[in-house]
């Protein structure tokens, strides 16, 4: 039987320079046990690295990283109780799945039939029992992740890291996928760091996302937090596209705030928000759309794209172009054209900072 | 640090080996033969160090012991990070503390002045190090690396540091002290005294600088004469080579896998064989010679044995290697450029003229230093051609071996050599680098190559068809030369030369009496014990200069790559200077031989090893990493299994130049180890043609045997999937000689 034992991971002040680039000034963050936790950001935010460094593939240049308690910092690779799945999956070309899971419980020691009985329950668990004689050219891009994963996972490590797991597989299998990792998660109850480029996925799978940008936390909470209240337009815009517009938070009533938007009122979550001049996201489906002049924000249509079940607007208005994404595609209204534009209740959020 | 603990306590165990049992001077009947072990312990040539020290005098050895006390006294310290700067120090100064006592005391007391005034006279020296010293010497420098790991550096990876501090170890005994020596030998008299006439006599002598041949009056010294020679065949051999390159790929000539074959020859043809095979053609004795003078009358002359002669030979022999390399080139134009250029209205000439061969230029560059390299480095088409025209690879030779035995000319003209030689090897690395636009991308590059001009077309093929035929010729006469009578006076066919070399008698056992038979084995012996040697060494150089990142990585590469473009004469040479006295003593065994191939020949199979390795997705070692297993244990599962192409090669291009080189081993070689090629050089000299000619023709069927045996040992590997390994296919490497 595989038995998870869930550690907690901690970076104290974790600084990593390569060269003369610097790609982690200081980084603070730590992780409960048995949570999924996402790092999620663009490509060079240093996701990636803070990964390698808990994996033990790169040393950080100064500060402590510790793995259940434990100071792991100059430990190497090889001697640290996490394991990792890659995003090329790395499989082990001229090793079957079975020798290839079975390699790191080898490596720890265990006898080899030991190994391959464990080896076989890791890919039953997986739902790959009986195709451990493959190699893993003999397996579907789905069946070579699975691998990947049983290959980390019987080491019971305290951490499983996964390194953009999903990127080489196709849309729908990556849905499939993404749900099979976070309910083997839960079953098991192993603490994973999950490294990610896709807001989807992150908000799918996580308890917690870590949104860095620049080797810094940019934010990090539930993926709902993160959605409902982003810290900054940068998170605004990146957890789901958004319109980031100027506004006046005119006054605060409880959990709720009353802000102008232009000519526009308007009534949204509270957040942590103060009276004054305020940034906010607002997404492009939660903007209305009228034809002609009427009551609410004046618009000038730019430039219109049916899209099968739904039609992209870019519109003009006094507060900026908005980006609007309109369900109603029996109407379509044509460039150049006049609206009226209102607000909807869900969708519209303040920029915290 | 679970291991750290246990692998510096079999370092230490080591070290009290090296010092209690094992003799720590050279054992004059040689280690293996184990009659030391008579006299061990006491008797003054086999006794260990500490016997030394107590009952020989040899009271400077108590430094050694010292140093490793200390270590033992360093493991038992908490802190890692203090224990290993400590172990760092130690190692460092251990290794530091044994050079400096080997270059210090000699064979009678001290080499040097300045210790002797210092610490006094001693009344008895030392001979050479022996498995003690040796074995020690390696403690010091693993203390050295588990000292740095446990400091953090390379992750911590012991295994790593070890390597790479070995290897730089061995770089520097075996490529560098020779060097150094020679350097140091050119300005010593005979007693070792400082005493630079002999290398002003020499860097003044007319007959190296002289530019007589310019001005009028006389003839040129003989290092322009071999800078002029170089230059030639560079640019013979890189313009035959791109006619070749251009029919191969750009024309529907017939017989292009013939053209492919050709490439290989370069390889298992013993450097001298193409100047023999002329010889019997062209030299006054030959065919050609012969029967010119008897159709026509025309006087039989000497023009074959002078550069004119040694030009045709070397490019006769480097056109293939320029082949290689601009096949490659001419393929790596993308066509689309060419495309390109014909849609923007160029005829075939102009988008020849100003799209492709501006693409090819640093490719043609890349050739012609190979070729220039490759001339320079050339010893056995001189010594066969030469006459009294040598060049300086020969020259170097007289003068170490002729009657004038003057080691400071030899040193002085090796210097010249090597300044001409890393000159073309700093502008290839320097010059050239950055500078190849005919990168194949990885983007679907599809289109194809445009045909020649026709005007071009019909001139290359006008090139490349005599000259393949006057190839098949030169190599024909190779294979059949041995089984005439007396070249040029009776030709009729016989097997005499053949039974000669390779008679066997059966007297109740085998006896091998053939006179090539003692010089044949000696020579599979040691090509067998230094191809697995070259590759091990090649292919580890491969995975650190790839795989692991740290300071100096460049430096480190560089040193390496650079020992191969030392020619093999300058080698020699060292090696006699370098090897023959205390410290290290080898001239005369079969080790200086071993030495000498893997250290010469392992840049060749580091080259490989990168290849082949940046193919190897990374994820794949760090992976191996993260479920437990450790570098070693990685190499060993993951790499090497999928290297196995790479490792082919190398172990068959080591073994194969191991049995092909010449210009190094000449001077290595004694009357115990003597080699296939030095054996023949000696036939030649004295007139013995036909058995030479029978011997190279049978070392090269061997090659061949030895290569297509190898093809069919090594089965696919166990993979399906094409894309991530599919360019591991064993990738030829340009040879040097």
């Amino acid at each position: 039987m595989i038995n998870q034992k869930a550690g907690s991971v901690t970076f104290e002040n974790v600084k990593k320079t390569f060269g003369a680039f610097t790609a982690i000034p200081d980084l603070s963050l730590t992780i409960e046990p048995g949570t999924l936790v996402t790092l999620l950001g663009p490509s060079g935010c240093g996701k990636t690295t803070t990964l390698r460094m808990l994996a033990g593939l790169e040393h950080p240049t100064a500060g402590r990283i510790l793995i259940g308690g434990k100071d792991v910092t100059m430990l190497p690779a090889n001697e640290r109780d996490v394991s990792m799945v890659f995003q090329s999956y790395a499989l082990f070309p001229h090793m079957s799945s079975l020798d290839n899971v079975a390699y790191g419980l080898e490596s720890s020691g265990l006898s080899r039939r030991e190994a391959r009985e464990k080896a076989e329950e890791g890919l039953s668990l997986v739902g790959l029992a009986g195709m451990g004689g493959r190699l893993p050219a003999e397996l579907s891009g789905g069946q070579q992740q699975r691998v990947a994963v049983a290959r980390a996972l019987v080491l019971e490590p305290q951490v499983l890291l996964l390194d953009e797991p999903l990127s080489n597989l196709d849309a729908r299998l990556r849905r499939r996928v993404r749900t099979e990792i976070r309910e083997l998660q839960q079953r098991l109850g192993f603490t994973a760091v999950y490294v990610t480029h896709d807001q989807d996925e992150a908000l799918a799978v996580s308890d917690r996302i870590i949104v860095m940008k620049d080797g810094e936390i940019a934010q990090s909470g539930a993926p709902r937090d993160l959605y409902e209240f982003p810290a900054s337009s940068f998170i605004a815009d990146f957890m789901g596209e958004a319109n980031v517009i100027a506004c006046e938070v005119v006054g605060i009533d409880g959990a709720e705030a009353d802000i102008r938007i232009g000519s526009l009122t308007h009534r949204v979550p509270a957040g942590r928000a103060k009276p004054g001049a305020a940034s906010l996201a607002v997404r492009p489906g939660a903007v209305t759309l009228a034809e002609g002049r009427g009551e609410g924000l004046a618009g000038r249509i730019l430039h219109s794209a049916y899209l099968g079940d739904h039609v992209e607007y870019e519109v003009e208005t006094d507060v900026g172009t908005l980006f609007i994404v309109d369900h109603a595609v029996d109407r379509i209204l044509p460039a150049a054209s006049n609206a009226t534009l209102g607000f909807k209740n869900r969708g519209i959020a303040l920029i915290s900072n | 640090m679970r291991h750290g603990n246990r692998r510096l306590d079999v370092v230490l165990i080591l070290g009290a080996v090296a010092l209690t049992l094992l003799p720590w001077y050279r054992i004059d009947g040689g280690f293996y033969g184990f009659g030391w072990l008579a006299g061990f312990p006491l008797s003054t040539e086999v006794a260990p160090g500490l016997v030394q020290i107590a009952a020989h005098g040899r009271w400077w050895l108590a430094g050694v012991v010292l140093l490793l006390l200390l270590a033992g006294a360093a493991r038992g310290m908490a802190d890692p990070m203090r224990r290993g700067a400590a172990l760092a120090w130690l190692g460092a100064l251990g290794v530091l503390f044994l050079s400096l006592q080997g270059l210090a005391i000699g064979f009678s007391g001290w080499t040097w002045t300045i210790s002797e005034s210092l610490f006094g006279a001693l009344s008895d020296g030392q001979p050479s190090m022996g498995a003690g010293a040796v074995l020690s010497a390696v403690v010091f420098v693993l203390l050295f690396s588990f000292g740095l790991a446990e400091r953090g550096v390379m992750k911590g990876d012991a295994f790593v540091v070890s390597a790479i501090s070995l290897l730089v170890f061995l770089v520097a005994v075996f490529v560098f002290y020779p060097i150094g020596s020679m350097f140091a030998g050119s300005v010593q008299d005979f007693d070792g005294s400082f005493n630079p006439d002999g290398f002003i006599r020499n860097m003044q002598d007319p007959g190296i600088w002289s530019l007589g041949c310019v001005i009028g009056g006389g003839r040129c010294g003989v290092a322009w004469r071999t800078l002029w020679l170089a230059i030639m065949t560079g640019l013979g051999s890189t313009l035959l080579g791109l006619a070749f390159a251009l029919v191969a790929t750009r024309t529907r000539f017939p017989y292009k896998k013939g053209l492919r074959l050709l490439t290989i020859l370069p390889i298992i043809t013993p450097p001298f064989v193409i100047g023999l095979a002329l010889t019997l053609l062209f030299g006054r004795a030959g065919v050609i010679t012969q029967g010119l003078s008897e159709l026509f009358g025309i006087e039989p002359g000497r023009w074959l044995y002078g550069l004119t002669g040694i030009w045709i030979a070397q490019v006769l022999s480097f056109t293939p290697i320029a082949f290689l390399v601009l096949i490659g080139v001419v393929e790596g134009v993308s066509p689309s450029m060419e495309e390109a250029s014909t849609t923007l209205r160029a005829d075939r000439w102009r988008t020849f003229r100003r799209v492709s061969l501006p693409l090819m230029k640093p490719g043609l560059a890349n050739a012609f230093l190979i070729g220039f390299i490759e001339s320079m480095a050339d010893f056995g088409n001189p010594l066969v051609l030469g006459g009294s025209h040598g060049v300086l690879s020969t020259e170097i030779f007289f003068a170490v071996v002729g009657s004038q035995n003057d080691p400071s000319r030899a040193a002085v003209l090796a210097m010249v050599l090597l300044v001409f030689t890393l000159s073309a090897f700093l502008a290839q690395r320097f010059w050239l680098s950055g500078k190849n636009f005919a990168t194949v991308t990885g983007k679907g590059d599809s289109g194809a190559h445009i045909a020649l001009p026709r005007g071009l077309s019909i001139g290359v093929h006008a090139i490349v068809i005599p000259w393949g035929l006057f190839t098949l010729v030169v190599y024909g006469m190779i294979l059949v030369g041995g089984f005439v009578k007396t070249w040029g006076l009776d030709n009729s066919l016989t097997l005499d030369h053949y039974a000669k070399a390779f008679s066997i008698s059966f007297d109740g056992s085998i006896a091998w009496t053939g006179v090539a038979w003692n010089s044949f084995w000696t020579t599979m012996e040691i090509a067998l014990i230094s191809a697995p040697l070259t590759a091990i060494v090649g292919l580890l150089t491969a995975y650190i200069i790839v795989r692991q990142k740290f300071t100096g990585k460049n430096v480190f590469e560089f040193a390496l790559m650079m020992s191969f473009a030392i020619p093999g004469t300058v080698i020699g040479v060292s090696y006699i200077m370098a090897f023959n006295l205390p410290p290290l003593e080898m001239t005369g065994s079969a080790l200086i031989l071993i030495a000498c191939f893997v250290f010469r020949n392992m840049p060749v199979g580091v080259r490989g090893g990168i290849a082949a390795m940046s193919q190897l997705d990374k994820s794949l070692d760090e992976a191996s990493l993260t479920l437990r297993a450790g570098s070693f244990r990685t190499i060993r599962k993951v790499i090497l299994p999928l290297l196995r192409p790479a490792i082919t090669a190398a172990l068959v291009y080591s073994f194969v130049r191991a049995i092909t080189s010449i210009s190094a081993v000449i001077f290595l070689v004694s009357a115990e180890y003597n080699m296939a090629t030095s054996y023949i050089v000696g036939l030649v000299e004295n007139g013995e043609y036909g058995v030479a000619i029978a011997y190279s023709s049978m070392l090269i069927v061997v090659m061949i045997t030895v290569i297509t045996g190898f093809q069919l040992l090594v089965g696919d590997r166990r993979l399906r999937r094409e894309n991530r390994v599919a360019g591991l296919a064993p990738s030829r490497q340009e040879k040097t000689a």
